[in-house]
């Protein structure tokens, strides 16, 4: 018991040290970027930054507590599709009230976690190809359920106000932040919460370090799993929303390939792949990261292919630094 | 340890399924060959009975499958532009009584899925096939195959780099990008800087569309700069997120044109969430509800659009008539036409218009 305190402390130290480092980076980023291109460091463009930020963020959020398990996600792309396009269907087709039709559009997204949390631990299935099954699921359900044509939301004007609307700006003239980011905002505290202060988080932690002892020491180790998973989920579908309402409809093509920019951002943000440990400050700054550099790149006018070979890079040396680091250990 | 062993077990598994697949792959590769082999050789021989031969092969086709087959292989299925495309080529087989499919691949960039989706559709032995290339070079090598076993292909959409194709029906994308490019320049009033999002710039339609209109403003408005090209991938959310960062890095910006519909969205709600209505002329490409509405409203000054229906039909109809061995034009020119507020509802444009 003494020695799993004293290796979680060292293990909170090194995360700083990652994370102080991610931040670091973003900094770094931030001056150059400024001093290259005047249009950059201006307050509309930090906002455009932040708003570009909220989908990937969201759905980082949810790939965080997944990773920690040591377990992967590659579904939240199209579970978030699917979970816009459930959406269109409550709300422009069967007009469920607004309310009412958002929080069923999230709850897809659960449900698809809550399958991907059953076929883990109760089916023995590995996460990855599990995960990757959901994936495809989702995708194929998406265009058929849409008839292969995006929903539009033109009946619910209200509909777009989630993520577009303003509810500072209304407030504080002039301070136009749109509702999205707020939504990112507070769905990162409830998770960051949820991970530091409840019994989820810490038999998260715990299933990460070691799920053979955190199962002999009497923890229900399938039931937290499912319960992770379906968290997971849950992300995703707020990150459908959150697409749906920027994009004034539901587009069922979309989605593929977008799990891949949560996982890089949860793993620049010093979450270790091989689980036990990680933190949603983390995660936020490595999708941070990803999007002031994918917009700085773009204000420079540097040609796109470059673009995502630089984002490799960086994703390479940010595990790299993570290996250095438990070596020394 | 245990971890070590699990990523063992993980690496053996993946193995066994690279091998599995590798396994399927060489037989099927196997049997394609031979048939194709067999079927050459008889026809050599029995060149001097040529007109016997093809009776008794169109016969054998016939009794095989009752009817007329043929795949219509476009480059995706979920844009409402290959739907309209889908329905134009339905009512071709309907008219002319033979029986189609028609697939593609879930994104453009998909080039491998495409080829999958033709070496399948070759090996079915089909009357003809019609081809939307997504990489006009990579599928070359298939389409050698298809001439060496008598299967005419017709291109469809964009064109192939190569004389396989009986014919192809398309529009003729450089001359539409130039009337985008004429029209963008009337309405910035000639001179000032512009900006395009273009879906990518590795199939035909993609460099063709970038090319007559970069090239139009070059040789015809010396006055007019294009200040950035980027690329989407046609993603709406992604094309979003582009334009405004163009936006952004040029602030005296005139002009922007969408090379397709997920790119003109990406630029209408850029401009929407910079609040730059009315101050930036933006010209798009094909239609879409969102995109008619825009037009409707003056957010986009107006459009260039195709006829997807007639692309599908005269496909269709062209392989129906290649199969029956008659002489075609190398190119079928499928049109296109500049709508916008005036135009949107008249009976010219309307039905070219999809939502």
């Amino acid at each position: 018991m003494e020695d799993k305190v004293i290796q979680k402390n060292s293990l909170f130290r090194s995360d700083a040290t990652q994370k102080l480092m991610a931040f670091g980076g973003l900094i770094v980023l931030f001056i150059a970027f400024s001093l290259a291109s005047p249009n950059f460091f201006q307050f509309d463009n930090v906002v455009s930054i932040v708003l570009a930020t909220c989908v990937n963020g969201v759905l980082a959020l949810g790939v965080t507590f997944v990773i920690i398990t040591s377990g992967i996600d590659l579904s939240v792309g199209t579970v978030m599709t699917f979970s816009s396009v459930m959406t269109g269907v409550f709300i422009t087709f069967w007009q469920l009230p607004l309310a009412l039709g958002v929080i069923a559009g999230v709850l897809a997204g659960s449900l698809c976690g809550l399958i991907n949390g059953l076929t883990i631990a109760k089916m023995k299935i590995p996460p990855f190809i599990s995960t990757l099954g959901m994936m495809m699921v989702t995708k194929g359900l998406s265009l058929v359920i849409s008839g292969t044509k995006p929903i539009y939301f033109n009946d619910t004007p209200v509909f777009r106000q989630i993520a577009m609307g303003s509810i500072l700006g209304s407030i504080i003239p002039g301070f136009d932040i749109p509702n999205a980011v707020l939504v990112f905002a507070a769905a990162a505290v409830v998770a960051s919460l949820i991970l530091t202060k409840t019994v989820l988080g810490r038999y998260d932690f715990a299933i990460g370090s070691n799920e053979e002892a955190t199962r002999l020491s009497g923890v229900n180790v399938d039931a937290w799993k499912i319960a992770i998973y379906t968290l997971g989920g849950t992300f995703s579908g707020l990150a459908g929303i959150l697409m749906a309402s920027r994009l004034n409809s539901a587009q069922p093509a979309l989605g593929q390939g977008y799990e891949m920019d949560a996982i890089a951002a949860v793993v620049i943000g010093g979450t270790s792949l091989s689980g036990g440990e990680g933190t949603i400050l983390g995660t936020i700054i490595g999708a941070f990261l990803i999007s002031v550099l994918t917009n700085g790149l773009r204000i420079l006018s540097v040609p796109q292919e470059w673009q995502t070979v630089v984002t490799g890079i960086i994703v390479i040396l940010a595990v790299y630094a993570d290996t250095i680091r438990r070596r020394k250990q | 340890m245990k971890k070590t062993k699990k990523l063992i077990s993980v690496l053996l598994s993946l193995l066994l399924v690279a091998a599995l697949l590798g396994g399927c792959g060489a037989p099927a590769q196997k049997s394609d060959e031979k048939p194709a082999d067999s079927a050459a050789a008889p026809a050599e021989k029995s060149e001097a009975k040529a007109d016997e031969a093809s009776a008794q092969k169109s016969d054998e086709k016939a009794a095989d499958s009752g009817e007329i087959y043929i795949p219509v292989i476009s480059k995706g299925f979920q844009h409402q532009f290959w739907q309209a495309v889908k329905s134009g080529a339905e009512k071709a087989a309907k008219d002319y009584n033979v029986k189609i499919t028609f697939e593609g691949p879930e994104s453009e960039s998909m080039v491998d899925k495409q080829i999958e989706m033709l070496e399948a559709a070759l090996s079915k032995k089909p009357s003809a096939i019609c081809l939307a290339a997504l990489d006009s070079k990579a599928a070359i090598p298939l389409l050698e195959k298809a001439k060496a076993a008598n299967i005419p292909v017709i291109g469809f959409d964009s064109g192939v780099d190569s004389d396989i194709p009986v014919t192809t029906a398309a529009t003729n994308n450089i001359a539409a990008a130039a009337l985008a490019a004429d029209k963008m320049a009337e309405l910035i009033g000639g001179e000032g800087e512009v900006a395009v999002i273009v879906h990518d710039q590795t199939s035909r339609t993609g460099v063709d569309r970038r090319d007559g209109f970069v090239n139009r403003i070059k040789e015809k408005y010396p006055n007019i700069k294009i200040v950035d090209i980027q690329y989407g991938g046609g993603d709406h959310l992604k094309s979003t997120d582009l334009a405004k960062a163009i936006i952004q890095a040029h602030p005296n910006l005139k002009g922007f044109f969408g090379a397709n519909e997920g790119s003109i969205i990406g630029v209408l709600n850029a401009i929407k969430e910079m609040k730059k209505e009315g101050k930036i002329v933006a010209i798009g490409y094909d239609s879409g509800k969102q995109q008619i509405d825009a037009i409707k409203s003056g957010l986009e000054a107006g459009a260039v659009t195709q006829d997807p229906i007639g692309i599908g039909y005269k496909a269709v109809e062209a392989a129906v008539k290649a199969i029956k061995g008659e002489k075609l034009e190398k190119e079928i020119d499928t049109g296109f036409h500049w709508y916008d507020k005036s135009n949107i509802d008249s009976d010219e444009i309307k039905p070219l218009l999809y939502e």
